[in-house]
């Protein structure tokens, strides 16, 4: 038996340590790099092997296990394992990482060392609290994470935006949040443990185990102190106002992490932790997280329309996509007169979702920085007439944004879809208010993102006065292509044939829902 | 009875005496040659003081007229005592070669000071309490005021001494209740007499006795509302000083109030409880809010350390040794002590060692900071990684047992207000970071350690991380160590 899972968190960190070690010299900047880049592509072919090779879509179970003892004094496992709802996200953060790695190598230029460091060391706490099976593991994983995007902001960041006060704004927000869940988490031991037994911090067992059952006042108050922690990381209205900071500062790279990974970090708590352990609390409180989702939904699609800056309007557009995660799983585990079939839909929908989001957001947050980087700026207002000028560049900034409001054919709509398809039937009324915010998105996809910058006359004396500034709008390069193709593909890919990873989504989500009686 | 073969499990508080005396002597008669001796001969006296410690391991037994005990949770003090004169004899050698000729007087005292620090944790009666606390004091105020030349260091000498003296005079009022209305000086004997008698004059005196041994105790580990003297003695004092006083005098002042309330006071558990509760919430709170003002690293520290004592009380008040619980509220209290000595230590070696090349001690002059001095920056994040109690850090384990314990008690609000105070202090804590890491200085010649100051560095970096990969060890540790509570009962 391979520990697949231990040498996958091992292996970024083991990577960290050596770029440290590379010793200083003319070429250690290039090594580093070239080193990290290499290196981060071996959890990607772990991952990949995993999920394409051993991983069997048809087993709801956990798979690659891992148990030992850690803790024996608290009964704190080291428990790894994958299953549906873990194993794409374990891909596409390897993917993402690779695919970030490789872009800063050729944007980022001071601090060559500490980046890659801190990036992979941001890699282990994003795969390790995706396969921890244990909830104080995963707390350990989940702060292990905030640090070096703390610093990745701070030190990377774009001196214009604020980036020291960004940085620790996300860095307090997330704390916030979770300090609540840690008190959650040893008050579910303490609850789970008797005179002669110990509690336990597992989540298969804590699902089995119920803790609170009896004890609603409890039960409800570590369910929001978990649930807030968690929409935090999300983010969800109201608990959003660090994101739009956190992104405009972030490196170009950092946003595509933030975005890409560590919001899924809070819908996949949700999921993994709150459904099968608070079921009834979730049942009693999804009507509120649904009016949540909805407004978060509606309002983040607005508030990406008020948006001047390009990429502050992303920002904004993933308060509003992530709102329909929240929404699918609020509508699946609701109460109400509806067939399993439509709950599974939802929950399909809202995992799917969240893949898709980390894909489409991931390549957008790219090609922001890929413009920024020729015309330092982000002004929605300055730019027009970009799709006759670049059109390679063009052409990927449409497909993504298309994918983003949801045009068939690419994957946001499949998810989207699906979370609708599935939420009416026991949310019908927030489900028409949410439609809106689908139809706000693509009006402000289609008005400030296509028309304002890729449509309209291209101002081409402005544009040449730049010129003798040092500011080239040319064309897609070589490594900008190779970085955002992968990407592009997914989209298409998940849209015109969604079963490569839906059949993966569903058996799980089935056995959560078979789990939880309606 | 104890004879002369019981004398080995006082080992090391002779080693320590005798060694104090050498070093006297050694410098008298040496002076010139000794210096840079005397340090290590000092090191050698901590760790023979260190195993001989472990020898009366086990033991349980009550010395010279039930006045001393040795018993494991003394000997887990003296553990800690031994360890932090170690790192702090360490940090002091170029500390002290740059700014006082009297180097082998600072070693002889600083090895008493450590000696009282071992009296305090085996004291069983209230006038070795008394004489063991004092005897500490007097080796502290020396200390902090042992840089003549240095208005600071003399400024913060009297302020500490001041507020000591009448601290001191408060509890040793206290002390003198207790003994008035039981008769006795020993623990057993007092808390006899509170379970015979239970009248309201009885209680009253005895609650005022409790209040004002807390204040004497409060004083020590500087609890709201007497922390006032820290900050300035911490920023007066020379900084290995300091390092010692944030984390010796605290812990044994722990020690004893352990001791004092669970052995001596029980019958008023509830009184003292709630007592310590108020003073927990003001003193996390008040610490860490003033802490956000601060300019001077060893100020803002100095508020660190006032907060810190504020969650370990969480623990003290939490106590429940009833049943198996891993949440005992007294293993969170030692495994926070143990976690937070190397931490404390640790951020202040690293300050210690800026301050020895540059003289700064200003969040300012910590800018550019990562440029000159890699290795101290990266520390310090882990430092305070480990005070703001994030994982994966020795800080964090015993947040999570100290809160745990709250937990378990029912002490929602009061857990609440610990976490809130933790997410606060990471502001200034990261202000230091942030200046290190983020920020452009002007000067940047590059900031050179010395070999013993990496060596404790390195120590207490490795023990924070250890600690928090594989804490299982130091559960242990502190189990053991408060199994005498449960002979006791």
């Amino acid at each position: 038996m391979v520990p697949w899972l231990s040498l996958l968190v091992a292996l970024p960190l083991i990577g960290a340590v050596i770029v440290l070690l590379i010793p200083k010299s003319a070429q250690a900047d290039s090594q580093i790099k070239w080193f990290a880049i290499i290196w981060s592509l071996v959890p990607l072919a772990v991952a990949s092997f995993l999920w394409f090779g051993l991983y069997n879509p048809a087993v709801s179970k956990m798979q690659f296990e891992e148990t030992a003892m850690w803790i024996s004094a608290i009964n704190v496992r080291y428990h790894l394992g994958v299953d549906g709802l873990s194993m794409p996200l374990v891909w596409l953060t390897t993917l993402l990482t690779v695919l970030s790695l490789y872009y800063s190598s050729f944007t980022i230029h001071e601090r060559i060392r500490e980046f890659f460091f801190m990036f992979l060391l941001l890699e282990v706490g994003m795969l390790g609290v995706f396969v921890s099976l244990d909830f104080f593991l995963f707390y350990v994983f989940w702060e292990l994470g905030l640090v070096p995007m703390y610093f990745l902001i701070a030190i990377w960041g774009h001196k214009e935006d604020r980036p020291l006060y960004s940085s620790i704004k996300f860095f307090l927000y997330t704390l916030a949040g979770s300090v609540f869940m840690l008190l959650a988490i040893i008050a579910m031991y303490i609850n789970t443990s008797s005179a002669t037994t110990l509690g336990t911090f597992d989540f298969i067992e804590l699902a089995a185990k119920k803790p609170f059952a009896n004890d609603w006042t409890f039960q409800t108050l570590a369910f929001w102190a978990i649930f807030i922690a968690f929409a935090i990381k999300v983010p969800l209205f109201p608990f959003h106002t660090w994101l739009p900071d956190a992104h405009t500062a972030a490196p170009t790279a950092g946003s595509v992490i933030l975005a890409g990974i560590l919001l899924k970090l809070g819908t996949y708590g949700i999921v993994r932790v709150l459904v099968p352990i608070f079921p009834q609390a979730f049942q009693a409180n999804a009507t509120i997280i649904g009016i949540l989702a909805a407004i978060s939904i509606v309002y983040g699609a607005l508030a990406a329309m008020a948006q001047t800056d390009f990429k502050r309007l992303i920002a904004y557009s993933s308060v509003n996509h992530m709102g329909y995660v929240i929404l699918g799983i609020a509508a699946a585990v609701a109460v109400g007169a509806a067939k399993v079939d439509d709950r599974a839909i939802a929950l399909n929908g809202a995992i799917l979702q969240m893949f898709n989001h980390g894909v489409i957001t991931g390549a957008l947050f790219f090609i922001v920085g890929m413009l920024y980087e020729r015309a330092h700026t982000r002004a929605l207002a300055e730019f027009g007439g970009l799709g006759a000028k670049i059109p390679v560049y063009g052409a990927i900034l449409l497909t993504a944004t298309f994918a983003s409001l949801g045009l068939p054919g690419l994957a946001g709509f499949i998810s989207e879809f699906m979370v609708f398809r599935g939420a009416f039937a026991t949310m019908s009324v927030l489900s028409t208010i949410s439609v809106l915010g689908i139809v706000f998105g693509a009006a402000m996809l289609l008005w400030k993102v296509i028309q304002k910058v890729l449509l309209g006359a291209f101002d081409d004396a402005k544009w040449k006065e730049k010129e003798s500034h040092g500011i080239h709008l040319n064309d897609l390069v070589r490594f900008e292509a190779i970085t955002v193709a992968p990407l592009i593909f997914l989209m298409v890919l998940i849209g015109v044939y969604p079963s490569v990873i839906l059949n993966t989504i569903n058996t799980l989500s089935t056995a959560i829902l078979s789990a939880i009686k309606f | 009875m104890p004879d002369a073969t019981t004398l080995y499990l006082i080992l090391p508080e002779i080693t320590l005496a005798v060694f104090g005396m050498v070093i006297l002597a050694v410098d008298l008669i040496w002076r010139e040659r000794s210096r840079a001796a005397l340090a290590w001969l000092t090191v050698l006296g901590f760790v023979i003081a260190l195993a001989t410690a472990l020898l009366g391991w086990g033991w349980n037994m009550a010395l010279f007229a039930q006045m001393y005990v040795v018993d494991t949770f003394a000997i887990f003090f003296k553990l800690l005592a031994a360890i932090a004169g170690i790192l702090v004899t360490l940090v002091s050698l170029d500390y002290l070669r740059d700014r006082t000729p009297y180097r082998g007087e600072f070693l002889a005292l600083f090895t008493f000071a450590v000696l009282a620090m071992m009296m305090m944790a085996s004291s069983a009666s209230l006038l070795m309490i008394y004489l063991s606390i004092e005897f500490l004091s007097y080796m502290s105020y020396l200390l902090t005021g042992f840089l003549r030349e240095d208005k600071k260091s003399n400024e913060a000498a009297i302020k500490y001494f001041l507020y000591g003296a009448i601290t001191s005079a408060l509890m040793l009022y206290g002390l003198s209740l207790l003994y008035g209305i039981s008769g006795s000086l020993n623990f057993a004997d007092i808390t006899a007499t509170f379970a015979a008698r239970n009248d309201v004059p009885t209680r009253i005196v005895a609650l005022v006795s409790t209040a004002l041994v807390i204040a004497g105790l409060g004083f020590k580990i500087s609890l709201v509302p007497f922390h006032q003297w820290a900050p300035d003695t911490y920023e007066g004092a020379p900084t290995p000083v300091t390092a010692f006083l944030s984390v010796g005098p605290k812990a044994v002042g722990f020690a004893v109030l352990l001791r004092v309330l669970l052995t001596a006071l029980p019958a008023f558990k509830n009184e003292w409880i709630a007592l310590l509760t108020v003073i927990s919430v003001l003193t996390m709170t008040l610490g860490n809010l003033v802490a956000l003002r601060q300019k001077n690293v060893k100020r803002l520290l100095a508020y660190s350390s006032i907060a810190q004592a504020g969650y370990i009380l969480i623990g003290l008040v939490s106590v429940n040794l009833n049943g198996a619980s891993p949440f005992s509220g007294l293993n969170g209290v030692l495994i926070y002590l143990f976690a937070y000595l190397f931490t404390n230590l640790g951020a202040f070696t690293c300050v210690i060692a800026i301050e020895n090349a540059t003289g700064a001690v200003e969040i300012d002059d910590y800018k550019g900071l990562v440029k000159r001095a890699p290795f101290i920056a990266a520390l310090f994040v882990i430092f305070f990684l480990s005070l703001a109690g994030i994982p994966p850090t020795a800080g964090f384990i015993g947040k999570f047992f100290v809160f745990g314990a709250a937990l378990r008690e029912g002490f929602l609000v009061l857990a609440a207000i610990g976490v809130i105070n933790s997410v606060i202090s990471v502001f200034y804590y990261f202000s230091v970071v942030r200046a290190a890491f983020f920020e452009a200085g002007k000067d940047t010649a590059p900031i050179r350690l010395a070999p013993p100051i990496t060596f404790s560095l390195v120590v207490s970096a490795a023990l924070v991380l250890v600690m928090a990969v594989y804490p299982e060890p130091f559960f242990n540790l502190a189990a053991w160590s408060m199994g005498m509570f449960g002979v006791a009962k």
